[in-house]
């Protein structure tokens, strides 16, 4: 019975990604050859920019979504009836509402002419049409948006699965809210944080679609220059070493959160 | 039951405003939609249903919702299928190994699309697949495994196995166990992965955007290729069908797990 689903994934996933490495790789003449020019690629001034703008963006983007995020979470496990089911809404809309479309519903916010620029000009706040978008701040606001429902998630998961008794003991004993929070409650949360923060880093390397429509073009993440060294330079050995690049840095993340048991939240298997 | 001081209050205000913040892009695209702006303003100097006519009386975005739906459809059927007797193959698995197949399924979800699109493109190219509307709904089925797997899976382990034990005692065969105990018990969470699996495929663009080619273009490649151009609100009106159709996805997953307790 397992076997539909591993034909199905062997024709359409491991067989496509595994000959497309396999034939580009094999491009150069030798061993030695191909991995020295995959070091002279990776090493090039352009690849070094992309991959420094990729690590920048996917740490900044973990940052705010995990600061935007744990309040969220940490109010969901506090809330009851209506506005807990409000509030989760707010959540999970967004979650399940296609990425392309709620791109360009930030596009139709932050653009030149668009609805927060109307905003500030027409009330005197701006003199001129603020640059939200085609830069890295544009790329940052998207991503956030793409990805904080992940974080919320996961944390939330984290954090309903608190055992209540020991904040309750830590009260009885006197502690005042903040202190409970402080010394309980945040250090039992941390291996949801830590989860959530993997899988929204993991998620924002291999991004595409966001910065590519958002971002201006000295903001290019890996994603995008795989995709560039194929359909513009036809290049696949370049594409190749990247694809592998990216590869290797996701799946050993991947096996980090399995590892520290993050597929018990349910954001991300 | 105890008040709550008033900083909790405020940050719990401050809260949802910023939870409010979440909606507030998906909101705005629905009310531009209606706008009778020829060009984009909020909040619009009067409403019409201009963008829906230009959208639906246009041949090319009438056929990639023709797409976008046949390829949907296909791509959902496939892979609740084969995640339902995946996840129904790994739960009664006694090996350890098959066990331990279970990263292999949610694969397709780790990897970036980016990755998978590239590889797919390339195999495309080589075996003239590209346009290919089957094609592209395998594609879409391989990337929907991981969510179908995931629904089924936690429902076919909540329900109690002696179900399946009283069964087979009163002389059912396996194939009779499956069709009469364990299909009905497990419908509604296959009713929902058959949803979130379609959603899955309606909403995929980068994957699609290598392997549509002309002729299997769906609605999110054709809304890629205006915004690539410029913003206009034609795409609001295409982009409230998808917030539509996302939004019906939930109810009916919300009346199904009503029905399931």
């Amino acid at each position: 019975m397992l076997l539909p689903a591993l034909g199905l994934l062997a024709v359409c996933f491991f067989a496509p990604v595994g000959w497309f490495l396999s034939s580009a790789l094999s491009e150069a003449p030798s061993i030695a050859a191909g991995v020295a020019k995959a070091m002279e690629l990776v090493t090039s001034p352009v690849s070094v920019r992309v991959i420094y703008n990729t690590l920048f963006i996917a740490v900044v983007v973990t940052g705010v979504t995990l600061l935007i995020g744990y309040p969220i979470s940490y109010m969901l496990t506090r809330l009851k009836g209506l506005a807990f089911n409000l509030l989760l809404a707010c959540v999970i809309v967004p979650y399940f509402t296609s990425v392309v479309v709620r791109t360009y519903a930030w596009m139709v916010l932050l653009g030149r002419n668009g609805v927060i620029n109307q905003v500030l000009v027409s009330s005197q706040i701006a003199a001129r049409p603020f640059e939200f978008m085609y830069n890295t701040l544009g790329v940052v606001i998207g991503m956030t948006y793409v990805l904080l429902p992940y974080m919320v998630l996961t944390l939330f998961t984290a954090m309903r699965g608190l055992d209540p008794n020991l904040l309750q003991a830590a009260a009885g004993m006197g502690a005042s809210a903040l202190s409970i929070f402080r010394r309980v409650f945040f250090p039992l949360t941390l291996p949801g944080v830590t989860a959530g923060s993997l899988i929204v880093f993991m998620l924002a390397i291999g991004y595409f679609i966001t910065p590519a429509l958002m971002g201006g073009a000295r903001d290019m993440m890996i994603g995008q220059l795989i995709e560039r060294e194929v359909e513009m330079n036809q290049n696949w050995f370049a594409s190749a070493v990247l694809t592998l690049l990216l590869l290797v840095v996701i799946l050993s993340l991947y096996g980090v959160y399995r590892r520290l048991g993050g597929n018990r939240a349910r954001a991300l298997p | 039951m105890r008040r709550h001081p008033l900083s909790f209050c405020l940050s719990r205000a401050g809260i949802f405003l910023i939870a409010l913040c979440l909606l507030a892009p998906i909101v705005v695209v629905l009310v531009i939609s209606f706008s009778a702006d020829s060009y984009l303003r909020f909040p619009p100097s009067s409403f019409s249903l201009r963008w829906y006519q230009r959208f639906l009386g246009d041949q090319r975005w009438r056929d990639a919702m023709v797409n976008s739906a046949v390829i949907g459809v296909m791509a959902s059927l496939i892979s609740t299928t084969i995640g339902f007797f995946a996840a129904y193959a790994l739960l009664r698995a006694r090996h350890g190994i098959v066990r331990g197949l279970e990263p292999v399924f949610l694969l397709p979800l780790i990897v970036p699309h980016v990755i998978t699109a590239i590889g797919l493109y390339f195999v495309s190219g080589k075996l003239d697949l590209i346009g290919n509307r089957a094609w592209v709904a395998a594609a879409h089925s391989v990337l929907a495994i991981p969510v179908a797997y995931i629904i089924q899976q936690s429902a076919l382990k909540a329900m109690d196995p002696a179900l399946e034990r009283a069964a087979m005692v009163f002389g059912c065969s396996r194939l009779q166990v499956l069709r009469r105990v364990t299909l009905p018990l497990a419908f509604p969470a296959i009713a929902s992965a058959a949803l979130f699996s379609f959603l899955t495929s309606f909403d995929e663009v980068v994957v699609t955007l290598f392997l549509a080619g002309v002729k299997a273009q769906t609605l999110p490649v054709r809304i890629w290729n205006s915004l690539v151009l410029e913003v206009e609100p034609t795409i609001a009106a295409v982009s409230s069908l998808f917030i539509a159709v996302t939004f019906l996805v939930l109810m009916l997953n919300r009346a199904l797990r009503i029905s399931r307790s």
